[in-house]
């Protein structure tokens, strides 16, 4: 727990109002106070309401939005930008349609490595296809790939080039669930075999529980905060089939369902004693029993 | 028996023409000799009086025109006779200057716009103003400033082409998928790399569409100008045999003029499905 890759350190995101912080009344706060550290090899999954701000937060550690406020540290250095060192997966899979599979991949690897040989460009781009199963489908146009094909290229793009962290935006959600269990288990398995750091935005509860090391529930926004972060309790060698059938998803379910359905709103009226945004509290379920068990730390 | 949609549409268009020709070739045909008349008087008076035949040439005259201009399209013989394709040559060349200037100035400068609100709000009121202008009207201020005939053609050929080029780039830049820009950002693609790879490859279907309405544009004008300005050129020769009271080769050339323009857009339409891409 000590070696963050990426520190988030009290970001808002402020809209409207811009630069006159003193007018008042216009400026709607998405979120603020946000602080969250994601430690190297971990999965992070954020789950929360629509509007809260996930996106948002998920721009701005890729470098394409800014915070209104706060800033936030990959490897301690304060982050300026995009950059390769950070690999996005977008909802959409944004691959370029006028190049094939190969294009796609091998663009992706020529930005990141300008000077090598072409040879060596083509050579990582098809093992980056061949490890999410795509070999053969190299020249193939996107228009030509189904929905999940194209999300795994979009995948391939994003661990071609070899990044500290990858991030990612409901990579699944536009997938039909035969294709998302496939692909959710692809994920798990070659982010685990390469220990790979992830910060992944989801809407879907048993998403986050297949995936995710720890689960940071956000509150509803405006003024969106990060209420707790729940470490999830399921076995690391954990099989997305037999999910249902380990006696601590339950409890962790319902929890995160109760945390949707109820607290999320109710959060953001009246906070918790002894609330502090800079160390939310981390929440530690306990099969054993029915209920929910809080740890503080 | 069902023939394909293509093979039947095919035995229509030579349905229509052949009736087309027909009637054509009916309506200008001589009624015989209208009245008795001196040989003499009847010399003077021409076929229209003495046979009851047209001026107006039948389809016979015009085939048989269109194939001595196929025999001989370049002879020279001096300024008011140029065969056909010395003409037509002359025409394809000022346009294709005229295109290829607007196409050097178009495409950067609608890239420029695409990219930046601010010069998109600031050069708008000027596209705005100045595109609907008929070509023509700059031709005497090109006369005056250019002073050469020629060169004001050209130019007049440039400042019609400009215009559906100019607003089609910078309208296919300005729309960009913000995802994929934000895909050469994440991957921290500088500006010029991005322009080729990015933007000038998903914006090429509506640049092309755009080049696509310039040429057509710019053939429909070479002929005016040239009729204005004169001296060779396709539009030159129509109003040259206009004067000459020869309709056949007018006929001739309104056919040419028809053909030479579905190939210059048949071409833009097939760069226009190189750069298309299946989404």
């Amino acid at each position: 727990m000590t070696d963050p890759v990426i520190s988030i350190e009290g970001i808002a995101k402020r809209y409207g109002a811009k630069g006159h912080p003193a007018s008042g009344g216009a400026s709607t706060t998405i979120f603020e106070n946000l602080w969250l550290k994601v430690n190297r090899g971990e999965f992070v999954c954020v789950i929360g309401h629509s509007g809260c701000g996930k996106t948002t937060i998920l721009n701005i550690l890729a470098g394409l939005d800014r915070p209104s406020e706060g800033v936030v540290l990959v490897e301690g250095r304060e982050l300026a930008g995009p950059g390769l060192d950070r690999a996005v997966i977008f909802q959409g899979h944004a691959l370029l349609p006028w190049r094939t599979v190969l294009g796609n991949v091998a663009y992706a690897v020529s930005s990141r490595w300008r000077r090598a040989p072409k040879a060596e460009v083509e050579e990582r781009a098809r093992r980056a296809i061949a490890a999410v199963g795509l070999a053969g489908a190299e020249h193939k146009r996107p228009a030509e790939l189904s929905g999940g094909m194209k999300q795994r290229v979009g995948i391939a793009r994003a661990l071609a080039i070899e990044p500290k962290m990858l991030l990612m935006d409901e990579p699944f959600s536009a997938l039909d669930a035969l294709t998302r269990g496939t692909l959710q288990e692809e994920a798990r398995r070659i982010c685990r075999d390469t220990g790979q750091t992830v910060y992944m935005i989801t809407h879907d509860v048993d998403e986050a529980i297949y995936l995710a090391d720890r689960i940071v529930l956000m509150t509803n926004g405006p003024g969106a905060r990060i209420a707790e972060i729940v470490i999830n309790p399921l076995a690391a060698d954990r099989s997305r089939s037999g999910l249902h059938h380990d006696p601590a998803y339950y409890s962790l379910r319902n929890h995160l369902m109760d945390f949707l359905v109820a607290r999320s709103s109710a959060f953001r009226e009246a906070p918790p004693d002894g609330y502090d945004p800079r160390h939310p509290p981390i929440v530690t379920l306990h099969h054993s029993q029915s209920g929910a068990l809080r740890a503080m730390t | 028996m069902h023939a394909s949609l293509g093979a039947r549409a095919l035995a229509v268009s030579l349905l229509v023409l052949a009736l087309f020709l027909a009637a054509w070739h009916v309506a200008t045909q001589g009624t015989g000799p209208t009245q008795v008349m001196d040989p003499e008087y009847a010399k003077l008076m021409g076929a229209t009086a003495t046979t009851g035949k047209s001026a107006m040439p039948g389809p016979l005259d015009v085939g048989a025109t269109i194939w001595q201009h196929l025999k001989r399209p370049f002879y020279d013989n001096g300024p008011n006779d140029k065969g056909l394709g010395i003409q037509l040559a002359y025409s394809i060349g000022r346009v294709a200057l005229g295109y290829l200037l607007a196409v050097v100035v178009a495409i950067p400068l609608g890239f420029l716009i695409g990219m930046s609100p601010l010069m998109s709000r600031a050069l708008d009121p000027f596209i705005q103003i100045l595109k609907p202008v008929s070509p023509l009207a700059w031709m005497p201020l090109a006369l005056y400033t250019i002073k050469d005939s020629g060169l004001s053609a050209i130019f007049v050929i440039f400042i019609c082409s400009l215009w559906p080029m100019l607003v089609n780039t910078a309208f296919g830049v300005a729309s960009v998928r913000s995802e994929w820009l934000n895909v050469a950002r994440t991957l921290e693609v500088g500006p010029l790399r991005r322009a080729f790879t990015v933007i000038l490859p998903a914006a090429a279907p509506t640049i092309v569409t755009g080049m696509r309405i310039s040429v057509g544009i710019a053939w429909l004008v070479i002929v005016a100008a040239e009729m204005l300005v004169g001296g060779t050129g396709i539009g030159y020769f129509v109003w040259n045999e206009w004067n000459n009271l020869s309709i056949t080769n007018v006929i001739v050339a309104i056919l040419v003029i028809g053909v030479v323009g579905m190939i210059l857009d048949q071409a833009l339409a097939r760069l226009g499905r190189l750069v298309t891409f299946p989404e």
